[in-house]
């Protein structure tokens, strides 16, 4: 299985059928799945904090959701987390996928990343960078478990180690 | 020009299984001032999302009927979720805008509605199967209708007072209001 086949199947594995997203390069694989799958009721939103309310009221309504952005947008997402996700104990489940590091070509990308785990340390949510293909889908399925039993959002970071990294942004180091 | 309370009072009489999520602010006093109710999610922050805890809502359980209750500010905040309810158009989903034209919370400043942006022409722009205006008492019982019985998405702008009546808070503890909701619900 590819890394994007692993969070697909886990997420199945563990009835997240909601998934939230705002497109980006490195996501294409799990949301062309995604989309693709009937299993899964996929919602694209405008903005980042759209698709985590969104996530939070499919979970009152007894379902649970992913919620899958970049790095960029993940910047938009701060006052709903600090102000819903996290009082109202919504164990939204976040994949992102890490721009800004380790061959980025946008400098806007790459300081703004600075700011990702630094917020979810000060909001107090657990976050997982993912590297590789061995421990995927313990990570994944764990997170997502622990995140419905303790009722808390989790972040799973992708890291161009998983991906391979933004196929765009190789092209543009290039030249 | 309608009355904030009179206009909610009357949209929530009767409600049934209706789920209510009321914008932070004005709206989620307005609400708390009709009496406590199980189905109430009211919101302490993430101005702007209101409506799309509502659209998450409403496309987990097609079989209940969900209404967004906020202001203008808050739908202004949040105008690309419109958009977002416009590619789903859950049938069981309304948002009613309390429209004074202000920022009723900060120090009524003037919101862009003030000014006259349209929000009815945007919700008709985002594929909403109803949108219009009321400003008149004898229009809101129709609106309840629409509630429970319409096709959706639908969107209706209420034109009220700038005015501010007494603070009714609900309880601030977020996971006792979810909890709650969930346990009626489901």
């Amino acid at each position: 299985m590819t890394w994007s086949e692993t969070i697909l199947q886990t997420l199945k594995d563990n009835d997240v059928r909601l998934v939230t997203y705002v497109p980006d390069n490195v996501l294409t694989p799990l949301l062309r799945g995604v989309t693709a799958d009937n299993y899964f009721m996929a919602v694209g939103a405008t903005r980042e904090d759209e698709a985590l309310g969104i996530a939070a009221g499919a979970w009152m309504g007894g379902i649970k959701g992913c919620v899958m952005m970049q790095t960029s947008g993940f910047a938009v997402a701060p006052n709903t987390l600090a102000s819903l996700i996290v009082p109202f104990q919504i164990p939204a489940i976040m994949i992102i996928s890490e721009r800004g590091t380790l061959g980025e070509f946008n400098s806007g990308q790459a300081l703004v990343a600075r700011t990702m785990r630094p917020v979810l340390d000060s909001v107090a949510v657990t976050h997982h960078t993912l590297t590789d293909e061995k421990t995927l889908r313990f990570m994944v399925d764990k997170s997502i478990k622990q995140a419905v039993s303790t009722q808390a959002p989790v972040a799973l970071i992708l890291s161009p180690l998983l991906t391979g990294g933004n196929p765009v942004a190789e092209a543009k180091l290039k030249g | 020009m309608l009355e904030r309370r009179a206009v909610v009072e009357r949209l929530l009489r009767d409600r049934g299984g209706l789920c209510v999520i009321p914008g932070l602010g004005s709206c989620t006093w307005d609400v708390a001032a009709c009496g406590d109710h199980p189905l109430n999610f009211h919101m302490w922050g993430a101005m702007g999302g209101t409506a799309m805890i509502g659209l998450g809502l409403a496309l987990a359980r097609p079989d209940r009927r969900v209404l967004v209750l906020t202001g203008d500010g808050d739908m202004l905040m949040g105008l690309g979720s419109l958009a977002t309810i416009g590619v789903k158009r859950p049938a069981n989903f309304a948002i009613v805008v309390l429209d004074n034209r202000h920022y009723g919370e900060t120090g009524m400043q003037a919101s862009h509605t003030a000014a006259g942006v349209d929000l009815v022409k945007i919700a008709e722009g985002c594929r909403f199967r109803i949108s219009y205006a009321v400003g008149d008492m004898g229009e809101i019982d129709h609106v309840r209708d629409l509630l429970h019985t319409g096709e959706g998405p639908i969107f209706v702008q209420a034109q009220i007072a700038p005015n501010d009546p007494p603070r009714v808070l609900p309880t601030h503890d977020g996971h006792a209001i979810k909890q709650r909701f969930m346990q009626a619900l489901n």
